[in-house]
């Protein structure tokens, strides 16, 4: 799957963008969370504060009980500052 | 019903001629024109960079554009928004809406900002003197947001 970060999502985990494959069993948002954030330190601050987090899977949004499956695109970013 | 996700400036003027032109059943234009401020939370602000997220932008512009569609009789909306480096004084965003009669003008126009600065994915950081620094999301906007909940 390929995931997407916004803003300072995309610096505190120093990537735009990344194609991914979570262990077999990753079945929600929640889920791909808990195991990006072993990937490393970047990940852990990125997702400290998931209240802080929106999150988007195939362009709409969404939140962390969302079911998702291996051609998603699922993107992270902050509240949105448009306008 | 037009929405362009752009980093060049926009001509008001041109834009609203463009969406009026040849439409005799049009009796009011509202417009809303969004600028670069020079201060935010009383710091100097020297320039701001809006980031996007392609694709979904356009998707949950033209989603909003809809909605207001269906809650007002309109005859035309147009909806700008800039995204890269932008100093004070720029423009940033336009929405203009057009209709028979003024009040579904002016109150699509102020739907559609308000629902824009809540769902759009953009995000903007500031250039002060201490560096960068990421806006963050305000309540107000989410109040102004919510008071055109379902009607």
């Amino acid at each position: 799957m390929k995931l997407l970060y916004f803003a300072w999502l995309r610096q505190k985990v120093g990537l735009p963008e990344e194609t991914v494959t979570p262990p077999a069993g990753t079945a929600t948002v929640g889920a791909l969370i808990d195991w990006l954030k072993t990937r490393g330190p970047g990940y852990q601050t990125a997702f400290a504060d998931l209240d802080i987090v929106r999150i988007a899977v195939n362009q709409e949004y969404t939140d962390r009980d969302a079911a998702i499956t291996a051609g998603d695109e699922i993107a992270f970013f902050p509240p949105v500052t448009g306008g | 019903m037009t929405v362009r996700v752009q980093r060049e400036d926009f001509d008001v003027g041109a834009e609203i001629a463009e969406l009026t032109r040849g439409n005799p059943r049009i009796g009011g234009v509202a417009s809303f024109i969004g600028l670069v401020r020079d201060i935010a939370d009383g710091t100097g602000v020297s320039a701001m960079t809006l980031e996007h997220y392609p694709g979904m932008t356009e998707k949950q512009l033209a989603t909003i554009v809809a909605e207001a569609k269906r809650r007002w009789p309109l005859e035309g909306c147009l909806v700008i928004h800039r995204y890269g480096r932008l100093e004070p004084t720029e423009q940033i965003v336009l929405v203009v809406t057009t209709s028979s009669h003024r009040q579904a003008a002016l109150e699509s126009c102020a739907f559609l900002i308000d629902w824009l600065k809540t769902r759009a994915p953009f995000w903007k950081v500031e250039d002060t003197a201490d560096g960068a620094r990421w806006v963050a999301a305000r309540q107000s906007d989410d109040d102004a947001a919510a008071k055109w909940a379902k009607k």
